[in-house]
């Protein structure tokens, strides 16, 4: 076994509005079997994700075999999962669950280009099963909590690029720097989908307790 | 330092806990040998090094390869080191060979490892509870998994002290993203000390066995910053799935297939957020206290975090 398939790579939490953002992709090893890493807006490489929203809708689009899309909404926007015959258990859960319900995705980021050149992330499964309520307020915590700590390390990196008294100290943001490089969006972007998410979370709390 | 010289000292280091013998003997022995009848260094040494064996009586493997060191338990890292170690014994396992001695777990304030004690090493009985200083151990690995083994030059002491036994316990909360193949109801070889998983009836060891089934689960848990190998033994399968391991043979047989307990478990458990303790071994961390996650989470902490950055 190579090394490669010793270390797993770790699910990434990351709401839909930056996943959807994640457009360009990369591979660190010229190795065939090196894993494909999507570059999140934040900073951060993410060869799998786990998110956890509301399955709104479940459509087979499959022309010659069943290939099913489901919508799964968080706080921020909507993920596409697509799962076919090489995802059987994936693919049956979108088959028999009845939205809206809350589903857990642990997925591959996936783009591809559509007619008009822009290019489209989705989530290729690797399972997914439906969870409570519960799950997916913890996961908004959780994702907006990560999502934070990259957005914290992207503003330091950057506050030290800009001053450049102090550019041999700076810290490396591998990641930061690829970001600026390939996107245009600013981070503080993530950051109002990640106080627009907490809000939502807030207000449901005190709805529920009024 | 003369080259020879040198090489005596190695020697004697080796066998001054065992024979009385100065530095000029195993010098002069070895001397006659490289300058007198012109034998290289290194067959010189092993003869001499022979030669003592006898006179002590040990075999070669008892022999530590220089001087071992005092190391604490977290820093046991690699196989086949010699170390010294002043630990307590936590527990005594019933040991399943009539080879070994004694068997069970050692702790030190960094942490816990396994022991085992040849019965032809001849050593005095460890007490649990005591505090021992064990000078001489070599470590040994398997599956990532740390052990010292106690051999007939271990110089053992009781310690008139007490230790605190540190854990090496992790504890992780994450969601559990993976059940991995090799989870559900398995079958183990049956062959003493052995247990390995079987493979289509296959021990890698054995061969074609008549197996013993057993539950676990072998899972990731991931916190979004690390994937975490977690293994579930049979008492923490049963109390995560509520599934008993005679109810899993009962699946299994209606089925006429093994592999529908581990689709049923992992139905039942992949996708959801838990808090595991256990200790670690090696890449693993054995699943102790599993509680899952379904309290209400935090969000106003965040929130005024989101909103100063």
């Amino acid at each position: 076994m190579s090394q490669a398939e010793l270390t797993r790579e770790v699910a990434r939490r990351v709401f839909a509005s930056e996943f959807n953002d994640s457009t360009y992709t990369f591979k660190e090893s010229d190795d065939e079997r090196a894993p494909n890493f999507a570059l999140l807006p934040t900073g951060d490489r993410a060869n799998r994700a786990f998110i956890v929203g509301t399955l709104t809708e479940t459509e087979d689009v499959g022309e010659d075999s069943e290939y099913w899309r489901g919508r799964v909404v968080d706080p921020t926007g909507t993920f596409f999962v697509y799962a076919g015959q090489y995802q059987p258990e994936a693919a049956s859960i979108l088959r028999e669950t009845e939205p809206p319900a809350y589903v857990s995705v642990v997925g591959k980021p996936r783009t591809y280009e559509t007619e008009d050149g822009s290019v489209n992330v989705s989530v290729r499964p690797e399972s997914i099963a439906v969870v409570d309520a519960a799950t997916r307020d913890r996961w908004v915590v959780e994702t907006a909590e990560r999502t934070l700590d990259r957005i914290e390390a992207f503003e330091e990196w950057e506050a030290e690029q800009e001053a450049p008294e102090s550019a041999s100290t700076a810290p490396t943001n591998e990641y930061a720097q690829m970001a600026r490089e390939q996107y245009d969006s600013p981070v503080v972007n993530y950051r109002n989908d990640v106080i627009q998410a907490l809000e939502q979370l807030e207000e449901q709390e005190a709805d529920a307790t009024a | 330092m003369s080259d020879v010289r040198q090489h005596a000292d190695d020697i004697h280091d080796q066998f001054s806990d065992h024979l009385d013998v100065s530095v000029e003997d195993v010098e002069e022995r070895l001397a006659t040998l490289v300058d007198e009848y012109k034998v290289p260094m290194d067959e010189a040494r092993r003869s001499v090094t022979n030669h003592y064996l006898e006179e002590a009586g040990l075999d070669r493997e008892d022999l530590s390869s220089g001087s071992s060191e005092a190391v604490n338990v977290e820093d046991v890292d690699e196989p086949e080191e010699w170390v010294d170690l002043t630990a307590k014994v936590i527990e005594l396992w019933d040991p399943r060979s009539d080879a070994v001695a004694q068997v069970g777990l050692l702790g030190d304030p960094t942490g816990t490892i396994k022991f085992t004690k040849w019965a032809k090493s001849e050593l005095p009985a460890l007490e649990e509870g005591g505090v021992y200083s064990l000078e001489n151990v070599v470590t040994d690995e398997y599956q990532g998994r740390y052990s010292v083994k106690l051999n007939s030059t271990t110089i053992i002491e009781e310690l008139d002290e007490e230790l605190e036994v540190g854990d090496d316990t992790s504890e992780i909360e994450g969601a559990l993203v993976d059940m991995q193949s090799g989870s559900g109801l398995i079958k183990r070889c049956p062959k003493e000390d052995c247990t390995r998983v079987l493979q289509n009836g296959r021990c890698n060891e054995h061969g074609e066995v008549e197996g013993e089934f057993d539950l676990r689960i072998k899972a990731v848990v991931d916190d979004g910053l690390d994937a975490h190998e977690v293994i579930f033994d049979k008492e923490a399968t049963e109390e995560l799935t509520g599934l008993s391991l005679e109810e899993a043979k009962d699946m299994a047989m209606d089925a006429l297939d093994t592999t529908v307990v581990a689709d049923e478990i992992a139905d039942d458990i992949v996708g959801t957020y838990y808090r595991i303790e256990g200790p670690t071994f090696g890449r693993y961390v054995l699943a102790d206290d599993v509680s899952e996650l379904d309290g209400p989470a935090d969000a106003e902490q965040l929130l005024i975090k989101a909103r100063s950055m």
